[in-house]
C-alpha cells in the first residue's frame, strides 16, 4: 500500500460492518481511516482530508443528513451513504443534501468497490472532459448535441436530449427524481415526475437493446436514475 | 313508624356530600346594602387564611381607595385584569383566563353579580365564578341581597328600584359557607354620612333613595331571612342524611302552570320559595294549545322558562292534548308531583262558573295533589292581555268572496217562491258556513254581519230598507250573529289543531328521517354528514361539527364554519362543560352561533354549531327542543360510530396478535436453518487445519454467502409483510412506465435470475401503471422469483401487462408444473407451502397480495391449459391517465 493510494473515511458506529469495509477497502489498495461518531468523523474530513467517505445515516450522536450538509457547506469530497432497505425518503434527501451515492445493506465487495470507482473518478473530473461520452454502443456528443447508436443518428426531442445529458454529465451517480426535474425543466415542475418517467422510457425505446431489461440507464426506484457505463 | 330515608334520596345526598368534599370550596359574604363591610371581611378572612399557608390571589377587588381596605391588600398577589375595550372606553373586567392559568388555592372575586363587559368570556361574573371552581379554585366573593333573583319583586316594592344586576338563588345555595357580613342599621347610616360607602356619582340620586332608613331595615330583614334560610336548608339536609327526623315521605314536587303573561314571573318566584320552603324540587309548566301567541307573549314565555331555571326549577313547554287540567294533571301524575300552584285567574266570575274554571276542574280531578292558588296581581295594563287566536281579517277580495255567497244565498231565497221567512234564515247559514271553512272565524263573523244586513234589507217588512218593523225579527238576527260567531270559533280550533298536528307530523317526520339517515351512515364521516344535512334543511343554518382531536382538542370537523369569531374557543368551551354556548344561551350570548354539545351515553363526542344568516329558526321553544333532538340522536349515532370502529379496531388487533405468533413460531425455524449452516461453515473454515482445498473451501465460502442471502430475503419479506398488515406503509401512488418497474424488478432479481430467461411481452410503449413504484417492483420481483423456482432451468418465465381504461393486469406466467388441484387460492395464505418446504417461508405471494389488495386490486393464480402456472394482479386505476407529454416534434 502506497501513500498514494486513495484515503477512504468510513464513518459507522458497527465494529463489525467497520471490520467488514475496512478489510474490503484494504485488499482493493485503499488507504482506511474509522470514525464511530459523526463528529469524529468531521474532525478527521477536517485534519486529513480523506479522498472518499462512507457514511452511515444512522450515527449515535447525530444524524448522517446533517453531516452531509454540513460536510458540503466546506468541501466537495465524494460522500457515499449506507442506508437501510425500504428508506428511499432518506436516500433522497441524502443524495439532495450532496451526498453522491449510496449503498443498501447489506452490499457486497463488488458493488462497494466500483460505487467508490466512480465517487473517485467524478472527483477527479468534475465534468467530463471530452464532450463526447460513450457507453455500450450509444455515441453521446455533447457539443454538436447529437447522438448515435451503433453509428447510425439516433433522433431526440429537446427534453429526452436534455435528460440524457444530465445524466451524461454524471455516469454512475444517481441523480435524483427532482434535481433531474430541475435540470431539465427549470423549477416549476417538481411534481411533475410523470413526464420524466415517460421521458426516460422513450430514452429506453431509442437507446436500449432491450427497454424492459436496461443495462445503462437504469431505474433507481423511488430515488431516480443512474446512467451505468460498461 | 318512622319512614326510612328513601334510598335514591340517600344515594343522591351521599354522591353531593362525596362532591362537596372533592369540589372546590365557595365562600360568599353576604349583606344587606352596599357599605356594611362584605370586601372588608373577605379581606381580613384572605388575611387570615395567607398566614395559614393558603396560596391566596386576587382576582378582582373594588376597594375604592378607602385607606383601611386597601391596607387589608398588602402582601396578597394581586392578578391583572383584563381590560376589553368597549365604545371607545376601556372596561376592567375580572381576568378568568388568568386565574384559570396561574390556579391559586384561593381567588378573591368581588361582587358576585356584576355584569361583565360585552366581548367577555360570560355575560355574568359570577358565571365565571362558577368556571373557576369548576377548576377546583376556591372562591371568596360578595353580594348583596338586593341581588338575589328571588328578591326581585320584593326589592323593587320596597326600594322602587329595579336592580338590573342579578344572580340566580342557585348560585348562592352552591355556596359552601354564607357569611352575613352585618352591621346596625345606625352604624350603616353613620358610615354614608361620613363618606365612606361608596356611591357613583351619576347615581347619588338614587342612591340616596336607596338609602333610606326604611329600606336598609326591610333589606336587612331580607339578608336575615334568606341567610337563616339557607343555613335551614343545610340544617335539614344534615338532619335528613343523619336520619334524625323524617320530613317528608318521599320527596317533595311542585309545579306551577305559567301563562306567557308577566305576572307568571312572580307566581314562578313564589313557586320558588315554596318549593325552597318545601324542600321540594319543582318545575314551572306551559301548556301549548296551539294559542298563537305574539311575539312579544313569545319573548315573555320563554323568559318565564328560562327564570325558572335560573331559579333552580325546570322550565317545560308541554303540548296540550285535552283540557289545560288534565293535562297538568296528567304531567303531575307522572312526575310523581305533590303539590300544584296556578294563579288566581283574573277572567269574570261569571265566565269562570260557566266554563268550569280551571281550578274547579283541578280540584275534582286532583286526588291526592294539593292544589294552591296565587293571587296573581294585575300587572298588565289591559292591551296587554292576550286576545285569543288574533287571526287575521279578511282582505277585501275575501270579503268580496263573502258578498258573493251572500248575494247568492238572497238570490236563492228571492227567487223560491215557496220559502218561508224561517226557510230563508236557514238558506242563509249556508254562506256563513262556507266562509267560516274557506277563510276563517273572522270572515264568518263579517259573512254573518252581511248576512244580517241583507236579510233585513231583502226580506224584512218594509223591504228594501234596513229598518225592523217587528221587533221579533230582532231575535232571528242576533241568532244569526250568533250562529257566525260559533261556527267562525269551531271551524277556527279545527284548523288551528289541523296546523299543530301538521308541525308534530313535521317534527316526527324529521326526526324519523334522521334517524334512519343516521341508521344508513356507517362511520363517523358518514353519521356527521347525515346529521348536517338534516339540520341544514330543518333549521336552514350552516352547520359545523367540531370533533376533538388529539388531546381533546377540538377540532372543526365538516361543514362550514361561522365567519369571524373565535367560534374555536366557544365551541372547546361548549365541549368542556358539556353546556350550550353562544347565541340564546348564558355563555357568549353576543356570538352568531349556537354551539350545542353532542352528548353521548359515556361521554360528549364533541360540538354542533349553527348558525344562520336570515336569522335563528330554533329560537322557539319546540323548535330549540327539535334541534336538542337532533343533537341528542347524532350524539348517539356518533357514539354507536365510534363504539363499533373500536370494535373492531380490537378485532383486528386481535388477529394481528395472533398472526404475530404463529409467524414468529414458524419463521424462527426458518431463521435458525441458514444460521445453522453459516456458523458450520464458518467454524470449519476457522479451524481447518490446511486439509481442506481451494474447492473446498471456495464451496463453504459459497453457501456462508447464499445462506446470508436467504436470511436477508427473509427478513425483509417478514418487516414487508408486517408493515403492510399493520397498515403504517402509506402508498405513494404515481402514474408509472410498466417497463419502468420491470426494468428495475428484473435488475433487482438476485442469483435465481441468473441465466434465465424471462420474456416481456407487451405493446410498445406498455400501458401506465397506477401505483407505488417500490412496491409494485415488489410484486413483480416476488412473482417472477416464485415463477423461476417452480419452473425448468431451461423455460422461460413470461411478464405480460394488458391495459384497459379501468386498470392494469400484471400476468406472470412459467412452465412448471402447475398449482396443486384445489390450492389455486390457498398458495397466498402466509406460510403456506404449496411444494412442500425448502423453497422459502411461504411469504412471497402473501405480500404480493397484501401489496395488490392496498392498491385496491386483486390477485390470483390458476393453470394454464398449455401447462404451467400463471398468476395475474389486477391493478385499478383512480383516474384518467394522464397523456403523453407531447413535445414539438423538432430534433435534436
Amino acid at each position: 500500500m502506497n501513500a498514494e493510494s486513495p484515503l477512504v473515511l468510513v464513518v459507522d458506529d458497527e465494529p463489525q460492518l467497520l471490520r467488514f469495509l475496512t478489510a474490503a477497502l484494504k485488499s482493493h489498495d485503499y488507504r482506511v481511516m474509522t470514525a464511530e461518531t459523526a463528529g469524529e468523523g468531521e474532525r478527521l474530513i477536517l485534519s486529513h482530508r480523506p479522498d472518499a467517505i462512507l457514511l452511515d445515516l444512522g450515527l449515535p450522536d447525530r444524524d448522517g443528513l446533517e453531516v452531509v450538509a454540513h460536510v458540503r457547506g466546506w468541501c466537495d469530497t465524494p460522500i457515499i451513504v449506507i442506508s437501510a432497505r425500504g428508506k428511499e425518503d432518506d436516500k433522497v434527501e441524502a443524495l439532495e443534501a450532496g451526498a453522491n451515492d449510496y449503498l443498501t445493506k447489506p452490499f457486497g465487495t463488488r458493488e462497494l468497490i466500483a460505487r467508490i470507482r466512480v465517487a473517485l473518478r467524478n472527483r477527479f473530473q468534475a465534468s467530463p472532459a471530452s464532450p463526447v461520452v460513450e457507453f455500450g454502443d450509444v455515441r453521446v456528443d455533447l457539443e454538436d448535441r447529437s447522438v448515435t447508436r451503433r453509428g447510425e443518428r439516433v433522433h431526440l426531442t429537446p427534453n429526452e436530449f436534455k435528460l440524457l445529458a444530465a445524466l451524461v454529465r454524471h455516469p454512475g451517480k444517481v441523480l435524483t427524481h427532482n434535481q433531474l426535474l430541475r435540470e431539465v425543466w427549470g423549477s416549476a415542475n417538481l411534481q411533475q415526475t410523470h413526464y420524466l418517467r415517460v421521458y426516460m422510457n422513450q430514452l429506453r425505446y431509442k437507446l436500449e437493446e432491450d427497454p424492459a431489461r436496461p443495462r445503462h440507464l437504469q431505474t433507481e426506484l423511488g430515488v431516480g436514475y443512474r446512467l451505468v457505463e460498461p | 313508624m318512622p319512614l326510612r330515608p328513601d334510598p335514591e334520596e340517600l344515594l343522591k345526598r351521599v354522591q353531593a356530600e362525596e362532591e362537596r368534599s372533592r369540589r372546590a370550596r365557595f365562600k360568599v359574604f353576604f349583606g344587606a346594602a352596599p357599605g356594611v363591610g362584605k370586601t372588608f371581611a373577605m379581606l381580613q378572612d384572605a388575611q387570615r387564611r395567607r398566614l395559614e399557608g393558603t396560596d391566596v390571589a386576587v382576582g378582582l377587588v373594588e376597594t375604592h381607595h378607602r385607606e383601611e381596605t386597601e391596607r387589608l391588600l398588602q402582601g396578597l398577589e394581586v392578578l391583572p385584569r383584563k381590560s376589553t375595550p368597549h365604545r371607545g372606553i376601556f372596561l376592567e373586567e375580572f381576568d378568568l383566563d388568568a386565574a384559570l392559568a396561574r390556579k391559586p388555592s384561593l381567588v378573591l372575586v368581588d361582587e358576585l353579580a356584576h355584569s361583565n363587559a360585552p366581548g367577555c368570556r360570560h355575560a355574568k361574573r359570577w358565571q365565571d365564578v362558577m368556571e373557576l371552581l369548576d377548576a377546583g379554585i376556591d372562591v371568596y366573593s360578595t353580594v348583596n341581597v338586593q341581588h338575589l333573583e328571588s328578591f326581585k319583586e320584593v326589592v323593587a316594592q320596597i326600594t322602587g328600584i329595579v336592580v338590573q344586576e342579578r344572580i340566580p338563588d342557585t348560585v348562592l345555595e352552591r355556596c359552601d359557607e354564607l357569611e352575613l357580613v352585618d352591621i346596625s342599621i345606625e352604624e350603616l347610616t353613620q358610615r354614608l354620612a361620613e363618606g365612606k360607602v361608596y356611591v357613583p356619582d351619576q347615581a347619588k340620586h338614587a342612591v340616596q333613595r336607596f338609602f333610606r332608613r326604611g329600606n336598609l331595615l326591610a333589606l336587612r330583614e331580607l339578608a336575615l331571612r334568606r341567610t337563616a334560610e339557607l343555613v335551614d336548608a343545610d340544617m335539614r339536609r344534615y338532619r335528613e342524611a343523619q336520619g334524625i327526623e323524617e320530613t317528608w315521605a318521599a320527596g317533595q314536587r311542585l309545579l306551577v302552570g305559567i301563562t306567557p303573561r308577566a305576572a307568571s314571573e312572580a307566581l314562578i318566584r313564589e313557586a320558588r320559595r315554596m318549593a325552597e320552603s318545601l324542600g321540594a324540587s319543582w318545575m314551572a309548566v306551559y301548556v301549548d294549545f296551539g294559542k298563537r301567541l305574539s311575539g312579544a307573549e313569545r319573548e315573555r314565555l320563554e323568559a318565564h322558562l328560562r327564570l325558572a331555571e335560573r331559579l333552580g326549577g325546570e322550565g317545560i313547554a308541554l303540548p296540550g292534548h285535552a283540557s289545560l287540567a288534565e293535562d297538568l294533571l296528567a304531567l303531575a301524575r307522572s312526575r310523581n308531583v305533590t303539590q300544584i300552584l296556578v294563579g288566581r285567574s283574573d277572567r269574570p266570575q261569571w265566565l269562570e262558573r260557566i266554563q268550569g274554571g280551571l281550578l274547579g276542574k283541578l280540584s275534582a280531578q286532583a286526588g291526592h295533589i294539593h292544589i294552591h292558588v296565587v293571587p296573581v296581581a294585575q300587572a298588565e295594563s289591559p292591551k296587554q292581555i292576550p286576545r285569543p287566536v288574533p287571526s287575521p281579517w279578511p282582505g277585501p277580495a275575501v270579503l268580496g268572496q263573502c258578498a258573493l255567497y251572500v248575494a247568492l244565498a238572497t238570490g236563492l231565497g228571492a227567487v223560491l217562491p215557496w220559502m218561508e221567512l224561517a226557510d230563508i234564515v236557514m238558506v242563509f247559514t249556508i254562506p256563513i258556513l262556507v266562509a267560516a271553512v274557506r277563510f276563517g272565524r273572522n270572515a264568518a263573523l263579517l259573512t254573518s254581519v252581511i248576512a244580517v244586513m241583507s236579510y233585513d234589507f231583502f226580506f224584512i217588512h218594509p223591504r228594501f230598507t234596513l229598518d225592523v218593523g217587528d221587533m221579533k225579527h230582532l231575535g232571528t238576527f242576533v241568532i244569526m250573529l250568533g250562529l257566525g260567531f260559533v261556527i267562525g270559533n269551531l271551524t277556527e280550533r279545527v284548523r288551528q289543531q289541523a296546523i299543530r298536528a301538521q308541525l308534530r307530523e313535521h317534527r316526527t317526520l324529521a326526526l324519523y328521517r334522521l334517524g334512519e339517515s343516521l341508521v344508513q351512515a356507517g362511520d363517523q364521516t358518514e353519521t356527521i354528514a347525515a346529521a348536517i344535512r338534516a339540520v341544514e334543511a330543518q333549521f336552514r343554518a350552516h352547520v359545523t361539527f367540531y370533533l376533538p382531536g388529539r388531546e381533546g382538542r377540538l377540532e372543526p370537523e365538516h361543514g362550514q364554519a361561522p365567519p369571524q369569531e373565535d367560534t374555536q374557543g366557544v365551541a372547546q368551551w361548549a365541549f368542556d362543560h358539556g353546556q350550550a354556548a353562544g347565541r340564546g344561551t348564558g355563555v357568549l350570548p353576543a356570538s352568531r352561533a349556537l354551539f350545542l354539545p353532542l352528548k353521548g351515553v359515556r361521554r360528549i363526542l364533541g360540538v354542533m354549531s349553527l348558525h344562520s344568516e336570515e336569522g335563528p329558526l330554533w329560537e322557539e321553544p319546540d323548535q330549540r327542543h327539535l334541534l336538542e333532538s337532533f343533537a341528542n340522536q347524532t350524539a348517539l349515532a356518533l357514539e354507536r360510530a365510534s363504539l363499533s370502529a373500536e370494535a373492531h379496531a380490537a378485532r383486528l388487533q386481535a388477529e394481528r396478535e395472533e398472526l404475530r405468533n404463529t409467524l414468529l413460531s414458524s419463521v424462527s425455524h426458518d431463521l435458525r436453518t441458514p444460521l445453522a449452516g453459516i456458523t458450520g461453515s464458518a467454524t470449519t473454515l476457522m479451524e481447518d487445519p490446511g486439509t481442506l482445498n481451494a474447492a473446498e473451501r471456495n464451496a463453504l465460502l459459497g453457501s456462508i454467502q447464499e445462506e446470508a442471502f436467504r436470511m436477508h430475503r427473509l427478513i425483509s419479506n417478514l418487516l414487508d409483510l408486517t408493515r403492510l398488515e399493520s397498515g403504517s406503509i402509506q402508498l405513494r401512488r404515481e402514474w408509472l412506465p410498466a417497463e419502468e418497474v420491470v426494468g428495475s424488478a428484473l435488475n433487482h432479481l438476485g442469483t435465481l435470475g441468473e441465466g434465465r430467461e424471462i420474456q416481456f411481452l407487451s405493446g410498445h410503449p406498455a400501458p401506465l401503471l397506477w401505483g407505488d413504484s417500490v412496491l409494485l417492483e415488489q410484486v413483480l420481483i416476488n412473482l417472477v422469483e416464485n415463477a423461476l423456482k417452480f419452473s425448468p432451468a431451461d423455460k422461460p418465465v413470461e411478464i405480460q401487462i394488458h391495459g384497459t381504461d379501468k386498470g392494469v393486469s400484471v400476468l406472470v406466467s412459467d412452465h412448471g408444473p402447475g398449482i396443486p388441484e384445489g390450492l389455486e387460492a390457498r398458495i397466498f395464505e402466509k406460510l403456506f407451502r404449496a411444494h412442500g418446504g425448502g423453497a422459502g417461508a411461504g411469504l412471497g405471494l402473501a405480500i404480493c397480495q397484501a401489496i395488490v389488495r392496498a392498491h385496491g386490486g386483486h390477485v390470483q393464480a390458476n393453470n394454464r391449459p398449455q401447462g404451467g402456472a400463471q398468476f395475474v394482479a389486477w391493478l385499478p386505476y383512480d383516474g384518467v391517465p394522464p397523456v403523453e407529454p407531447v413535445e414539438e416534434s423538432r430534433e435534436c
